[in-house]
């Protein structure tokens, strides 16, 4: 690589990495909600969770192509140690125990992703849900310690750093929440933004070609599926700590489904995509379960064939075309003050 | 001992008839259909709607639940399913799942959410003793049943014309369609023939796996199970992949019933590890 | 049929429709139940009583307006407690009930103290449920409060060796642990104990299993929903030729299910505390009109559980003059007694929890329907498991 090219995607890198002052609005919009709706903790809260886990699912499937309908593995794997740390009080400050969760996660993504490298999409699907299946087997297997079907009862989580506890209302589990989404959501931009992410693309376009050029391929599958398997921990960590429970539905197969569903909503490869669909989701579920208790399940069915039949691409540029508009208008925004400024001198 | 085995074999049958047509559909389009399990369950009410409620006998109940789920198959085929071909594995699979949720909802809507069961002929009810082992009559006419299915599959498949027309489109369909081999004709008929099959596995196995409105949610993963681990290029694979795993299933939960399921996604994970592309699967150029 | 569904839904859509009309001082009670998923049915069964119970005794209670809100856990723990949480803190809910699954209620134990809140459970059957929270009352049962009779009258009856199954869950470790403490007391046997996942797809292997030890009976228990399946499997394997007898609670020989059974569920014997042919002119009534609401579902004992649960829920209102207070209202309920379709009974002051009769039953074929028919009663039985604690 001569060094006029490796300038050129250096400075491409820098203009992609900036944050736009959209991204900048919807953070602020994000934190704003704490203020905005306090009668709405919980399912802010619930939202935020399901949001850093489609994030993680979106590293892989949306940077590197990989399908996994077994994201659920790590989410719970992190969900039962944080869970079984607290009630043990092996690791008491919830924040320790937070990261802790997440390494666990990350561990367990890297032994499994040498399984996920081999194959075509049907195997990765089946072996990713498979490992995912047999974590739950073995949950309520060994119910001496997990609780089994009963769910892991009497956790105790301490308050954060001393100070917050998480209160009945879930306005510290949902701050909590946020930050960590927030933290993890930079990470995730680091990473993409880097030639590291960029090489990640060029795998995910031909895989053959990107071998080719160099690009070490599997060892970069391994990398982000091991970060994308740790970012899925800490989203189980955190609902089992918001919670105080844990039981074998964080292993199911609905879990890793519901999930896909969210990347399909808000789309894949541009990191908000699961922001956005786990918000859109999580509202629609909300309203729809509360219209129909028993039969919800039949419109988020029919929205799911609607949204394939009309084109998941067409909208995505819907989506697209709104976000270009959307930023347009606070970009001009953003200037008209100091325009106002310039002219007040 | 031998009454295990006998359990295992039946089981897997069953397990054959209900997956193999997914394994074609698989197999011959790339098409991942999860929603495979939503016509085995129109089938099996579609039994019990015959059977229980009309007084049809159950003899002649099965082969309308096939006719049934043959017409709604190749009726959702050309409606919906053939706009999805083309589109991602990704598209394919929230589809299929999208369906499965509405069949989930509606059968519980117009059928209630208790399980149904198939009344099913007293000369089917009771064991034979053979030497010892006892076999159930209901069990041996299924496994009689998807033998003889089994067989006249083969027969069909290396026999016929339209065999070897669709052998043709499942191994290279750019060559088939050049060869002017009606691809998207082959696959309807084909599609409309597998949901049949799962239509059929639905109504006979009623009566073992139980029948209610989460069906295709529950064997869904044993489904796909059989397809990965048989592969999708012929119907042996499956057949022996559904024959093992039936045979492990009903034997681990015999032996060490405190695992239970465990045994079958071990089974799938060590021979997908070994073999990523399903036991009996050929390696074409796709 | 389909035009009946039709009718209800739009009822129901009245209903909510009339229902978001609410006013801030109406008491919302709010049931969780398991409305899709593998339990459904259990949630059907008491979604239905509850609003059977609502039409006939109307929507106003102490010059308050009841509001009742149904939502969907699927059976899930984690739904459960987040639904609770929900209900508590932006419906400010009065009253928590349903729970169809023990985990479920666990789950909520904790919320239900912290929010003062009194918790009905009207499905879970786990003794130690309501020693999870002072807040907790219940009007379903306990397994044990089943099992012990089931024993006593087996031991009697000269059933000696057993093969116990169960479903792997709190619920099925307390039916197979109370039933086999009280049978070996008795003098019987336990050849075996035998548990499988409660997501179970074929008992074939599991039934093999314990035909081969050659008992006199198997003790089963199975969630609601569950036993139709169970009972088809025994059958074909010719179990019941062998001369091998079903006993266990009443969940087994489930009423929603029986008439799908068909005859080789014949001769059953459980026990149970209700029957929907139970011999009362409390329970015909209830069965009439529930089989008229609801397009000829007849009632199980979850649907009783929740009908109760309602009554309950009516009579500490009307106790405590419209006050909603966890204290008062849990105040209210201990001691309260009174004729249920069941049967009589009441609520311990101590334990919070149900004494009611139970009774032993075989399936017998009336009018051309199979039905649990009540042979033997034990009077106000305690919970065995609670009682024992106690001595």
């Amino acid at each position: 690589m001569t060094s006029a090219a490796a300038n050129e995607v250096a400075a491409y890198l820098k203009r992609r990495a900036r944050w736009s002052p959209l991204e900048i609005a919807f953070w602020v919009f994000a934190f704003a909600t704490i203020w905005l709706f306090p009668g709405k903790y919980l399912i802010l809260k619930d939202t935020a969770i399901l949001a850093l886990f489609a994030l993680s699912l979106d590293l892989i499937l949306g940077y590197a192509g990989i399908i996994s309908l077994g994201q659920a593995a790590f989410f719970g794997l992190a969900g039962y140690f944080s869970g079984l740390v607290a009630k043990y009080g092996i690791i008491n400050e919830p924040l320790l125990a937070l990261i802790a969760s997440g390494l666990a996660a990350a561990a367990l993504g890297f032994v499994t992703s040498f399984l996920v490298l081999r194959g075509s999409d049907l195997t990765r699907l089946m072996v990713t849900l498979g490992v995912s299946l047999m974590l739950g087997e073995v949950a309520n297997r060994y119910s001496n310690i997990t609780g089994g079907a009963d769910g892991l009862q009497g956790v105790d989580i301490q308050p954060i750093l001393g100070r917050f506890r998480f209160d009945l209302y879930g306005h510290n589990g949902y701050v909590y929440c946020l930050i960590v989404l927030f933290i993890c959501f930079v990470l995730a931009r680091r990473v993409v933004y880097s030639p590291f992410g960029l090489s990640l693309r060029a795998v995910k376009g031909n895989p053959l070609r990107a071998a080719a050029i160099g690009i070490p391929v599997k060892w970069r599958l391994v990398a982000v599926y091991t970060f994308s398997a740790g970012l899925a921990g800490l989203a189980g960590a955190l609902l089992t700590q918001t919670t105080a429970f844990c039981s074998l539905d964080v292993f199911s197969l609905d879990r890793s489904a519901d999930l896909l569903l969210v990347l399909i909503i808000g789309g894949t490869g541009y990191l908000y995509g699961g922001l956005i669909g786990a918000v859109i989701y999580k509202l629609l579920q909300d309203w729809i379960a509360n219209l129909t208790p028993q039969y919800w399940q039949f419109w988020i069915g029919l929205v799911l064939v609607v949204i394939v039949l009309a084109g998941r691409e067409r909208m995505q540029g819907w989506i697209a075309a709104a976000r270009g508009a959307l930023e347009d208008a606070t970009a001009r925004v953003a200037a008209r003050p100091a325009k106002f400024a310039s002219d007040r001198q | 001992m031998l009454t295990i085995l006998f359990d295992g074999v039946a089981y897997g049958m069953l397990l054959f008839v209900l997956a193999c047509g997914l394994s074609v559909t698989l197999g011959l389009m790339n098409f991942i259909n999860l929603a495979h399990g939503a016509f085995a369950m129109a089938g099996g009410y579609c039994t019990v709607i015959l059977v229980n409620r009309l007084g049809v006998p159950f003899a002649l109940g099965l082969p309308i639940a096939f006719l049934v789920t043959a017409v709604l198959g190749g009726l959702f085929e050309r409606t919906l399913y053939v706009h999805v071909y083309a589109k991602p594995h990704l598209d394919q699979v929230l589809f299929t799942i999208g369906l499965v949720f509405m069949a989930v909802a509606a059968v519980d809507y117009t059928m209630g959410s208790s399980q149904q069961f198939v009344q099913i002929p007293d000369a089917l009810q009771g064991q034979f003793n053979v030497f010892g082992i006892g076999m159930g009559k209901y069990r041996l006419l299924i496994i009689a049943i998807c033998g003889l299915l089994t067989i006249a599959l083969q027969l069909m498949l290396s026999k016929t014309r339209f065999g070897s027309r669709l052998r043709a489109a499942v191994d290279d369909p750019r060559v088939a369609r050049g060869l002017g081999i009606n691809v998207g004709a082959v696959f309807g008929i084909t599609f409309a023939f597998g949901s049949g099959l799962a239509g059929l596995g639905g109504a006979l196995g009623a009566e073992i796996l139980g029948l209610d409105p989460t069906f295709p949610l529950k064997y869904m993963i044993y489904f796909l199970i059989v397809v990965t681990v048989g592969g999708t290029s012929s119907i042996t694979g499956p057949f022996f992949a559904s024959i093992l795993l039936g045979i492990g299933d009903v034997a681990g939960k015999y032996y060490v019933p405190k695992l239970g399921a465990f045994v079958i996604y071990a089974i799938m994970i060590a021979v997908l590890i070994w073999r990523p592309q399903g036991l009996f699967a050929r390696s074409t150029a796709r | 049929m389909k035009f009946n569904h039709l009718l209800m839904a739009a009822s129901a859509a009245f209903a909510l429709a009339a229902a978001s009309g609410a006013r801030a001082d109406d008491i919302k009670i709010g049931f969780i139940l398991p409305m899709t998923g593998q339990q459904q049915s259990t949630g059907k069964q008491e979604a239905a009583a509850a609003k059977l119970f609502m039409q006939q005794n109307g929507d106003t209670v102490a010059g308050k307006k009841v509001e009742l809100i149904i939502k969907d856990d699927g059976a899930v723990p984690d739904n459960s407690k987040r639904i609770a949480q929900d209900l508590i803190v932006n419906d400010k809910v009065a009253f928590l009930a349903g729970f169809g699954v023990t985990p479920g209620a666990l789950a909520v134990a904790p919320l239900a103290t912290e929010g003062k809140t009194p918790e009905i459970v009207t499905a879970a059957g786990t003794s130690i449920i309501t020693e999870k929270s002072p807040y907790i009352a219940r009007t379903s049962f306990t397994l044990a409060q089943s099992t012990v009779p089931m024993a006593d009258w087996a031991a009697q009856n000269g059933i000696k060796k057993v093969v116990s199954m169960v479903s792997d869950y709190a619920p099925g470790a307390d039916a197979a642990k109370s039933f086999a403490a009280e049978f070996t007391a008795k003098g019987g046997q336990i050849l075996d104990s035998i548990t499988f996942p409660l997501a179970n797809p074929d008992f074939a292997p599991f039934l093999q299993r314990a035909a081969d030890q050659k008992p006199d009976a198997i003790f089963v228990f199975v969630p609601s929903g569950q036993g139709g399946i169970f009972v088809k499997q025994f059958a074909e394997r010719g179990m019941d030729k062998a001369g091998i007898r079903i006993i266990g609670p009443g969940d087994v020989t489930d009423d929603d299910l029986l008439n799908g059974m068909g005859d080789p569920v014949l001769g059953a014997i459980t026990a149970h505390i209700y029957s929907a042919d139970h011999n009362s002119p409390t329970n015909k009534a209830f069965v009439d009109a529930f089989k008229k609401a609801n397009n000829g579902m007849r009632p199980n004992f979850m649907a009783v559980g929740a009908y109760d649960g309602m009554h309950l829920m009516y009579e500490a209102l009307k106790k405590t003059g419209g006050k909603t207070d966890g204290d008062s209202l849990i105040a209210a309920i201990k001691g309260m007694a009174w004729e249920s379709p069941r049967g009589p009974i009441s609520i311990d002051p101590d334990t919070r929890d149900i004494i009611q009769n139970v009774y032993i039953r075989t399936v017998e074929r009336k009018n051309g329907e199979l039905y649990n028919v009540e042979f033997e009663t034990f009077p106000s039985v305690k919970d065995p498991i609670k009682a024992a604690e106690k001595k």
